[in-house]
């Protein structure tokens, strides 16, 4: 839909992303289960689904949950998710130069930012591929509200999530990512370990979602050095 | 139940709105050379940073935490090494964080 007619390389890039999308869509379906197995019992059936429709965010929905569930009120909840979704300001700073079309056009590829597809579009050198990107979104949207719904309806379909180890399949893809596509030697590989550096040291004192962000701050090496 | 709609439809228009602000403010024009360097450095840095922070933090955040995750993103990262693809890499991690855990 967001593609124009007759821009068949374009068409070849999102059935890649497709192709790359795939095995990260069901690590969501799994993720999405354990969500709507949580959110169910403090939020009903419905909201859960349509939460995880409207938001496609797993950590900030995790997070804003939890903060309900522990009777922290809404307030509290939506400042928690927010803290965990700022991080696609940075992220959709980085992708802005690679898009064409007018505001609402971009404004829209914005909204099929995750963090995998952001990741795996990456090309280096601040170069992004839109079209793989959409096309590596869609297979984990229909299983992220799907495996919501399953979730909040079937209940407990795959036990402990923890059990089965499926926390460490995020940090997995993510590691995946940076070795295979960002991690070229010289200021990117010293600019992703200052920013692990941040993120490190900021854990214990700041609230989800900041480390992340405020890692980003990292990318200011490139006002001194570039390459 | 107020609460819960009224947290969903605040950071449903949120987060569409954080989604959208660099694309919209941002894009579509030529940027100065030493913006789009900054630029090119956000990736690696935000990647490394969500590997960490996914590894070692407690999932509400405000604490670090020593568990069998390490072990599994840590052998993860020994397989990527090696050369092993992102499949069998990330099933890895899984199942060692699983083992350990279950051994504990």
């Amino acid at each position: 839909m967001y593609l124009e007619g007759g821009d068949t390389e374009a068409r070849g890039q999102f059935r890649s992303g497709v192709r790359i999308g795939l095995p990260y869509a069901v690590a969501s379906l799994l993720l999405a289960i354990s969500f709507g197995v949580l959110a169910e019992p403090v939020m009903g059936p419905v909201a859960p689904i349509v939460m995880s429709a409207l938001l496609f965010a797993g950590s900030a929905q995790f997070a804003a949950t939890a903060v309900l569930a522990g009777g922290g009120g809404a307030a509290a909840a939506i400042v928690a998710g927010i803290l965990l979704n700022l991080r696609y300001v940075p992220m959709g700073i980085a992708l802005a130069p690679s898009l064409r079309g007018g505001p609402l056009r971009r404004a829209a590829i914005g909204q099929t930012m995750i963090d995998f597809s952001w990741a795996a579009a990456s090309r280096g050198g601040g170069r992004f591929d839109p079209a793989f990107m959409m096309g590596a979104t869609t297979p984990a949207y229909p299983c992220w509200v799907g495996g919501t719904a399953l979730g909040v309806l079937a209940g407990d379909l795959i036990g402990d999530p923890a059990a089965l180890g499926l926390d460490a399949l995020f940090p997995a893809f993510f590691l995946c990512l940076l070795v295979e596509g960002e991690l070229r030697p010289g200021v990117p590989a010293l600019v992703a370990g200052l920013g692990s550096l941040i993120a490190l040291v900021l854990i214990p004192f700041t609230p989800a979602g900041v480390p992340v962000i405020a890692a980003s701050a990292a990318a200011l090496v490139g006002l001194w050095r570039s390459d | 139940m107020g609460e819960v709609w009224l947290t969903i439809g605040v950071l449903a228009v949120a987060t569409a709105t954080i989604r959208a602000s660099g694309p919209v403010l941002l894009g579509g024009r030529d940027l100065p050379a030493v913006v789009r360097g900054v630029i090119g450095l956000i990736a690696p840095a935000l990647l490394a940073a969500l590997v960490v922070v996914q590894t070692l933090s407690v999932p509400e955040g405000g604490a670090i935490d020593l568990d069998a995750r390490i072990l599994g993103v840590a052998a993860a990262g020994g397989a990527l090494v090696l050369g092993a693809s992102t499949l069998p890499v990330v099933a890895l991690a899984a199942v060692v964080t699983a083992l350990v855990r279950a051994l504990a």
